[in-house]
């Protein structure tokens, strides 16, 4: 009974996300590591769930890996935020989704300080003022982009042509869900679910048909730190705190991990790559490792999106067992062409981790 | 310079330190705890009691570099203090103060300023394509090394709009768009923080009889690489 009723704390933790018409932000990490996933995720909104989005091509990044890697002052994160406020003003929208998770505790730390210390709005709204002549007006609503597939999930499912439901069994595929830290840990009243039970990336499991995997280190940071991993001579803090939560996971036997945080998708894909080469240990089925998407991958993936043209070739991880598991057909032959099936040769293969 | 002082101008020590009761929950769910030489109890413990000798010490020391900034810490305190927030003020005031170059980890910060502090500038994005190589990150893997040698093709078949001027995935930002950002930069210190960094790097390069120009110099390999 205790059980339960913890697991449903995350329904006290809701906000407000906007119907519809929304001003896009995009993300420094996600742009390069996973080019397509940003447009496959306003495909999504635009195509098949007949929605607004506006992708501004004056945007530019909010500075926080810089922030929080401490070159960078507050008044000066907060002043390119507002910049970004204006720029969504002068399209003509309310509504701010940010595809970013740093940007989006970002975003609502500096809409919280204003709220508490109205002076530090003023020198911002004067600083952007004296920079760039620009004025601004906050959103009516912030929300990140993994709220929205939250939002529209029971919309998804009905269009889904796949369900996480092991083709070859019946049974739910195991789905681990990774948050990322700066989403609810900062703010977790802006959250669903809230910090200690987030339920953004769990009721897409729930409702698309996969089983949860519980497992002692999910809320476990993946090890990002900011200027840890930025410097190669740091770099073994992010790989030790993702194979913490490797190990943690392994004996659950994931099927899929997925993630709402760009680097969170980047480091848990990569970092089982180094580890697999350092140690020789991988952690999925048969010398695979476990397939790491976003939500809009797994979204697309469901919806019948073909794998290879939103960019799964580019993890390091192959994605090939999960398809199978799904029963997604594909053709391997045309996941590393060119437009219009021009041949571009392969990637080296690891020397220990199984690709395709 | 009254060091405390500096510290509660900053308004992020005071969101960040209310009352602490020092029972190390903080360094309980801390990551950078687990596997560094890092206690932000005993860092909030020191600021708390506001010695100037021992906030000195903190700001020319390596442990308020070893913080991963994932503030987990903001969620657990049981009195609401935020030990991420702490470290943002000691590195700031660390920097500004010039005490960051005493430190090995502090000394690191340029390779930082001249990778992501300069990409924002030049891209409008703290990280590009172009600048990621399996030399520098070679993490990346090998799919990485494919991706770069075939961008161009891949890309576009991707539906990337890579350098090009019009909105969508890894465009060109516009000379206007960058120029708002430099004169951001200028307005709100961030020029200035960056001219410290440099500073202060250039004369540790001079101390240590290492070659110092700009971008990817000898003293960048030399705080990138050395542990």
């Amino acid at each position: 009974m205790e059980a339960i009723i913890k697991n449903n704390v995350w329904e006290s933790y809701q906000k407000e996300i906007a119907e519809d018409h929304y001003y896009f932000a995009r993300s420094c990490i996600r742009q390069n590591f996973f080019p397509p996933a940003e447009d496959l995720y306003l495909k999504i909104l635009r195509d098949d769930l007949k929605k607004d989005i506006f992708d501004d091509s004056r945007q530019t990044t909010c500075t926080g890996i810089a922030y929080h890697s401490g070159i960078i002052p507050f008044e000066t994160i907060m002043t390119v935020v507002a910049r970004q406020f204006s720029l969504m003003n002068d399209a003509g929208y309310e509504n701010f989704v940010v595809s970013c998770v740093t940007s989006f505790g970002i975003y609502t730390e500096i809409l919280e300080t204003w709220k508490h210390h109205p002076e530090k709005e003023i020198e911002t709204r004067e600083a952007l003022m004296r920079a760039t002549g620009k004025t601004f007006k906050v959103p009516k609503n912030l929300v990140h982009a993994s709220d929205l597939i939250y939002k529209f999930r029971n919309e998804i499912a009905a269009k889904v042509k796949y369900r996480l439901v092991s083709k070859e069994t019946g049974k739910p595929l195991n789905v681990v869900d990774h948050i990322g830290c700066h989403y609810a840990k900062i703010f977790p009243k802006e959250g669903i679910g809230g910090a200690e039970f987030p339920y953004v990336l769990a009721g897409l499991i729930d409702e698309w048909g996969g089983a949860q995997v519980d497992y002692p280190e999910r809320r476990h940071c993946c090890g990002f730190g900011f200027r840890q991993y930025l410097l190669k001579s740091n770099r073994g803090y992010s790989v030790s705190n993702s194979k913490l939560k490797f190990d943690s996971m392994q004996p659950y036997h994931p099927d899929l991990i997925i993630a709402n945080c760009p680097g969170c998708t980047f480091f848990l894909d990569r970092w089982q790559y180094v580890i697999s080469e350092m140690e020789g240990k991988t952690y999925g089925q048969n010398g695979y490792g476990i397939p790491v998407l976003t939500y809009e991958e797994l979204a697309g993936l469901l919806l019948g999106y073909n794998p290879w043209n939103i960019g799964l070739q580019l993890h390091q991880v192959a994605v090939e067992p999960l398809l199978n598991k799904l029963g997604i057909e594909y053709n391997p032959d045309d996941k590393y062409k060119g437009l219009n099936g021009k041949e571009l040769g392969r990637p080296e293969i690891p020397s220990c981790l199984k690709c395709g | 310079m009254k060091l405390l002082k500096e510290l509660q101008k900053d308004i992020r020590f005071n969101e960040g330190l209310n009352a602490c009761i020092n029972c190390g929950v903080c360094t309980a769910i801390c990551p950078a705890a687990q596997f560094s030489e890092y206690d932000p109890r005993m860092i909030v413990n020191i600021v708390q009691g506001g010695g100037e000798e021992e906030i000195e010490k903190l700001l020319k020391s390596d442990t308020i570099w070893y913080c991963g900034e994932c503030l987990s810490c903001k969620t657990r305190c049981p009195r609401g203090n935020t030990p991420g927030y702490i470290i943002q003020a000691l590195r700031a005031l660390s920097i500004d103060t010039g005490m960051f170059i005493e430190s090995t980890q502090g000394q690191k910060q340029l390779a930082i300023k001249r990778t992501v502090g300069d990409h924002i500038l030049k891209y409008g994005y703290c990280v590009y394509i172009d600048e990621v190589d399996t030399d520098m990150y070679p993490e990346q893997g090998p799919v990485w090394d494919w991706l770069k040698k075939n961008r161009v093709d891949i890309l576009e078949r991707l539906g990337t709009k890579y350098k090009k001027e019009e909105s969508g995935t890894l465009r060109q930002t516009s000379e206007e768009s960058l120029r708002d950002l430099q004169n951001i930069f200028d307005e709100t210190g961030a020029t200035k923080r960056f001219e410290t960094i440099e500073e202060y790097s250039r004369l540790k390069a001079l101390e240590k009889g290492i070659a110092f120009s700009s971008e990817k110099d000898d003293y960048f390999w030399e705080v990138y690489n050395k542990k």
